[in-house]
């Protein structure tokens, strides 16, 4: 077992800086900002006024098509509904909830009721209604995906691969409630009935892999795949390659090669949807990096802003460069801390200046490592060439749209080239010119 | 406080151009080595001549022409390097500077520099010396620095040469600078795919196909014999791991690598047995230099999640 998947890197991990004790809960703040779009889709309309009074769990967004609602994650009142930055750099329309500090919740709904006794339509209604998305990053529509996959596929998987340097969110769920993951896990498992169910974990987990085994003989049909530490192994096409050698082709879905994956996050917020009636309104959040006086994991109420949870970390180092949403690899960098938590919101990453290693003089010397690191099967190089040269038909032989960004190439390049910003910038063109 | 908002990655590995190089100049240094000993001090004139014309040359083309000053990737100083192993201990001093200069300012720097060279700087200079100065550039020094034909020579006479297989090994026969002996090379060979400098199929490919050339077309009595012969002579190990990988000039995907080896190995095979000099890779890999990016064009990795030839 060594290369599962193709290409790949082995970036210096982090991981110690944030793996610690169980998520502490994060301080709650005086104001929360939810914004009506997150998860990839439509957005939602918001459900309430200025001047309402909301409870915890309060459905105060929703919407048609690809939408699934948003909650209040306190109660309180809404005191404003106005676009707010947002993680995605853009302004996003967000209600903005005045905290009470009561905590008065609207009634939740618990379901004890056998597996087999559970109503595949009703559990994907709830898992709709909480409002649960991928929370691996993607943050695709949990319940749409699950719709999908009935019936199409034999292999359920749950990430918890965590590839991202820094990063030990999901870490810490399988630590501290390896319970609920399993859970949720023996949900979808009864909803799709697949041939086979996995939780995938890299190797450089040894606690949560301990305590997933130690409790795993309750879970009948779970299998856990322990696979060999190696970025982006946790980016779906990959995964899916790791743990069944399929390959899912250019522009198709998991689903066309038989498989479904969903982070673990997103399987313990089924769990607790299902069971216990709670919608989405907190998520363990790592912040983590050499910028940030106190690494550690925080179970956060969705609309905490970045810069309260920084503050609660021990704030920034003087020489801090970036703050970014998600991981080194793949996250974005923020240029205002007033954004919020969303559901989809894994890490804030705090680095240094320095960090990044970005050449003055970028140079390519077709050395042929960014070929070599691909897991795409690509060849950054030239793409990287072509895009400078605005060659958009070659770019489309070289594929490019199958670029995953997940940034192996330019991590490996010794000349420094900034091959993502390339390749997104060229993707651009050619979606541009793809609509003309 | 002032955010930087930049594209991911964040970090990146701390792989630089310039350990990519010194790298490379480290692997190189038990050939060198075994060519001052064999040799003499002038193997390692010749050497410093070499390298320090082709990192002043480097140095004053880019201040004259008002570019950046590009020695930190160290690059320079290893095509100074290879071209001096290339060359007779005997070779003019004045003629070493005008090869390094040759390869520098002309094979590299006018076409764009680091990387954007069709043909190998080193080699380049070589052919170049070649053309200008046959006679120097072919005679050597023995072991006795009695001017004496090297073991190459022999081969194209069809006489064996005067040493044993061993000694060729080792390196004790007459030769070029760095081209004595197979096992330094193959030593810095080992150690550059160790440290994923280069991957060992454009070698292996290159190696592998004089090796069944030469066994199937073999000119002596004992086949075995005359291709380990071949291969140990001449600049096939210098060349195949040293040369034929570098970057700028070969191609960059798995498939294309080995065809570029093959094609290597069939063009030096050519040469040697048909050519007009009794060696053939500098142009064998110098031929090759001018297929690499439509190698690469027409070998591209199977696309992710397609079958060959590119079908979902």
């Amino acid at each position: 077992m060594k290369h599962l998947f193709f290409g790949g890197i082995h970036p210096s991990y982090r991981k110690e800086l944030s793996a610690k004790e169980a998520p502490a809960p994060a301080v709650i703040p005086e104001q929360v900002v939810i914004p009506m779009l997150q998860h990839i889709g439509a957005p939602c309309q918001p459900l309430v006024q200025v001047g309402d009074y909301v409870q915890l769990g309060q459905k105060i967004g929703d919407g048609q098509g690809l939408c699934v609602p948003v909650h209040a994650s306190v109660s309180g009142t809404v005191i404003a509904i106005e676009p707010r930055p947002h993680v995605s750099g853009r302004m996003i329309e967000s209600v903005v909830i005045q905290n009470d500090f009561q905590d008065t919740t609207v009634e939740f709904v618990k379901n004890d009721l056998p597996l087999d006794q559970l109503d595949s339509d009703q559990v994907l209604h709830t898992i709709r209604e909480a409002g649960i998305v991928g929370m691996g990053g993607a943050a695709f529509p949990g319940n749409v995906k699950a719709v999908s996959a009935m019936g199409h596929v034999d292999t359920l998987i749950a990430n918890a691969c965590e590839c991202e340097p820094y990063i030990t969110a999901d870490d810490t769920l399988l630590r501290h409630d390896a319970e609920h993951v399993l859970q949720g896990m023996q949900i979808l498992k009864q909803v799709l009935q697949p041939e086979r169910v996995v939780l995938a974990v890299e190797d450089n987990k040894a606690e949560a892999i301990a305590k997933v085994r130690s409790i795993l003989s309750q879970y009948s049909g779970i299998e856990l795949a322990v696979l060999p530490t190696r970025y982006p192994q946790g980016a779906e096409k990959q995964l899916i390659q790791a743990l069944t050698k399929r390959e899912v082709a250019p522009g198709k879905l998991p689903v066309s090669v038989g498989c479904a994956v969903f982070n673990v996050s997103t399987f313990a917020a089924i769990y607790r949807a299902v069971r216990l009636g709670t919608p989405l309104t907190q998520r363990i959040v790592t912040i983590s990096g050499e910028a940030i006086a106190e690494p550690q994991n925080f179970l956060v109420r969705i609309g905490t802003s970045f810069h309260d949870l920084i503050k609660m970390a021990g704030g920034l180092h003087d020489r801090t460069e970036r703050v970014i949403s998600g991981g080194p690899m793949m996250g974005f960098a923020q240029s205002d801390l007033a954004v919020p938590v969303v559901k989809a919101t894994n890490s804030i990453l705090c680095l240094l200046k320095d960090q990044n290693g970005a050449a003055e003089n970028p140079v390519c010397l077709r050395c042929g490592k960014c070929v070599g690191v691909c897991p795409m099967r690509l060849q950054p190089l030239y793409m990287y060439r072509y895009e400078m040269a605005g060659n958009l038909k070659e770019l489309e032989r070289l594929h490019l749209m199958d670029c995953i960004e997940c940034g192996s190439c330019a991590f490996t390049c010794p000349g420094k080239l900034p091959l993502v910003e390339h390749f997104r910038l060229g993707k651009k063109k050619l979606r541009e010119a793809s609509a003309k | 406080m002032k955010l930087t908002v930049a594209s991911s990655p964040h970090i990146r590995g701390d792989f630089r151009t310039s350990r990519l190089m010194l790298d490379v100049v480290l692997s190189l240094m038990p050939a060198l080595f075994v060519g001052i000993f064999v040799l003499g001090p002038q193997a390692a004139l010749v050497t410093v001549v070499s390298v320090v014309t082709a990192v002043a040359a480097e140095w004053l083309y880019e201040i004259v022409m008002k570019k950046r000053v590009t020695l930190k990737d160290c690059s320079a100083l290893v095509t100074g390097l290879l071209l001096a192993l290339t060359l007779p201990a005997t070779t003019p001093l004045w003629m070493v500077a005008l090869g390094s200069a040759f390869a520098i300012v002309v094979a590299k720097l006018m076409w764009g520099g680091l990387g954007q060279n069709v043909f190998n700087p080193a080699l380049a200079a070589r052919a170049f010396l070649m053309v200008l100065f046959p006679a120097a550039l072919t005679r050597y020094a023995g072991v006795d620095a009695a001017t004496g034909a090297t073991p190459l020579h022999h081969l194209v006479m069809l006489t064996p040469p005067d040493q044993s297989i061993l000694d060729m090994f080792l390196g004790n026969c007459p030769g070029s600078i760095g081209e004595l002996s197979a096992l330094a090379l193959l030593l810095g060979g080992a150690y550059l795919v160790f440290r994923k400098v280069i991957s060992i199929r454009i070698p292996a490919a290159y190696i592998g196909t004089v090796a069944v050339l030469t066994l199937v077309f073999s000119k002596g009595d004992n086949a075995l014999e005359w291709m380990l012969y071949q291969l140990f002579s001449g600049g096939i190990m210098l060349g195949a791991i040293f040369m034929a990988t570098d970057y700028a000039t070969s191609p960059v995907t798995s498939l294309g690598q080995i065809l570029f080896g093959i094609g290597c190995g069939i063009l030096t095979v050519i040469f040697r047995y048909y050519g007009l000099f009794p060696e053939g890779v500098t142009y064998a890999i110098l031929l090759m230099n001018l297929l690499t990016w439509a190698i690469d064009r027409y070998t591209p990795p199977r696309r992710f999640g397609t079958k060959k030839g590119g079908k979902a």
